[in-house]
């Protein structure tokens, strides 16, 4: 027959049973053991700056490692609301994290799945009366077990327009955000200001996501370090010349208007990829794998920002 | 009479992290499990009213543990509802696991109706006591 059998597995068994508690346990030796050191440095190595979203991180596997001791010793242990929202300036990485996100939760073993369902007001918001239940149900099926991110969450309330049937979407994502806290976990997205003016009009939001974590904008070191991740994960390098470029450019452009962060940089870094194709496809000799690979500084010192311009498409005024 | 139809039948009814440990089995089958409900028991009613639709894309059985809910909340006590498996594989393409998790509170069972017809020769028929009420208002 095509069925399991309902054996009781090794950790339904109830603490007591003839296992003494030990006297003391390693914290510092289960982190190593549990997974949770590697998880942790793969974050930072993989991802640069991002220093509140890393503590955060590290504050929630500490809680899980924690809770886990005190199931040893008998102690009753609540699994904690993991609902989180990630605001911040465009580029700051929310997207990003969020991906890992439901990784590292799945490896901590705070989701059973650990599969990541990304939805935009679109998704979760009908068309007609009686049409938004059904579909935010169906999204919020399709996540349990793993993460439901919310991109752009700040777009379910649109205050402007009394019959907008987002605020149907945010009853339902509010009583399963409540009532099934072990089943999902919600991760909303969005820039600072707007998710702030979506937080004041749903108060039954803030309450209930309990990690609000913010993405500093990255100094001008770090987008350095990005885009030099960018290129190299590209199999680019940029020649010293061009590197101090990049330097200026980054400085130049930080201080300019529409500046998205790590969006911009891989944006430059694409136009810089344009130029230098440009140069080898015009260039007299036969290339070398050298100089598929290298970015020259003049690749940079083209951008209209040396210019007082800014480096966009299309250009803005 | 307690009604007895698919998998698990002759159990005591099953509770609900053990729905949720089987619905886990099927889904991790690649099967699509669906809600299904009805106050007809006939054995040969073989197609209960689908309750929302197939969830071909539910990872987890607490999505399914939701709607069973939802489905509850409408139904229990006055309808059977069952979970069953589809198999889209080719070559099997039909239910692989269906049991009944929730019933009425009161089954009346079913009574056996002998026709004499020619010769010494009897049909038989079996009718719910439920169904001589109109549907909807059988439990």
């Amino acid at each position: 027959m095509d069925a399991v059998t309902d054996t009781p597995s090794a950790d339904a068994r109830p603490v007591e049973s003839g296992v003494c508690p030990p006297d003391a346990i390693d914290l510092r030796a289960e982190f190593v053991e549990s997974g949770l050191a590697a998880v942790l440095e793969e974050l930072d190595t993989d991802l640069v700056g991002l220093g509140p979203v890393k503590r955060r991180l590290r504050e929630i596997g500490a809680l899980l490692l924690v809770d886990r001791a005190r199931a040893r010793f008998g102690l009753q242990a609540v699994s904690p609301t993991l609902h989180m929202s990630f605001t911040g300036n465009p580029g700051t990485g929310k997207t990003t994290v969020a991906l890992r996100m439901a990784q590292i939760l799945h490896r901590l073993g705070y989701v059973r799945k650990g599969h990541l369902v990304t939805v935009t007001r679109d998704d979760l918001v009908g068309q007609y009366i009686g049409h938004t239940a059904p579909k935010t149900k169906d999204v919020l099926k399709r996540a349990m077990g793993g993460v439901l991110f919310i991109d752009e969450a700040y777009y379910l309330y649109r205050p402007e327009n009394e019959r907008d049937y987002g605020q149907e979407a945010i009853e339902i994502l509010l009583q399963v955000m409540e009532n099934q806290r072990d089943d999902l976990v919600v991760i909303l997205a969005g820039y600072s200001d707007r998710m702030e003016r979506f937080f004041t009009a749903n108060p039954g939001f803030r309450s209930r996501v309990a990690h609000h974590i913010d993405f500093p904008d990255y100094s001008g070191e770090e987008l350095e370090a990005i885009g030099g991740r960018l290129l190299g994960g590209m199999n680019y390098a940029l020649s010293p010349d061009a590197e101090e470029a990049f330097h200026r450019y980054v400085d130049l452009r930080m201080k300019q208007p529409h500046f998205a962060n790590g969006r911009s940089i891989r944006n430059a870094l694409d136009r810089a990829r344009l130029r230098q194709a440009n140069r080898l496809f015009n260039g007299e000799r036969p290339v070398t794998a050298r100089d598929l690979t290298t970015i020259e500084a003049e690749d940079i010192l083209a951008s209209r920002v040396f210019s007082g311009g800014i480096d966009s498409y299309p250009p803005l005024k | 009479m307690r009604l007895t139809q698919g998998a698990f039948s002759f159990l005591p009814d099953l509770t609900d992290p053990q729905i949720t440990r089987q619905v886990q089995y099927c889904i991790d089958n690649g099967w699509a499990v669906n809600i299904e409900f009805t106050d007809d028991p006939h054995p040969r009613n073989t197609y209960w009213e689908l309750w929302g639709q197939p969830m071909f894309d539910v990872r987890d059985a607490a999505g399914v543990m939701f709607e069973l809910n939802a489905c509850r909340k409408a139904h229990k006590g006055q309808h059977y509802i069952r979970v069953s498996a589809f198999d889209s594989t080719h070559t099997w393409e039909s239910l692989r696991l269906s049991f009944i998790t929730d019933r009425p509170a009161d089954e009346p069972g079913f009574t056996l109706e002998r026709q004499e017809v020619e010769g010494r020769s009897i049909r038989y028929t079996t009718r719910a006591y439920s169904a001589n009420r109109p549907e909807g208002a059988r439990y």
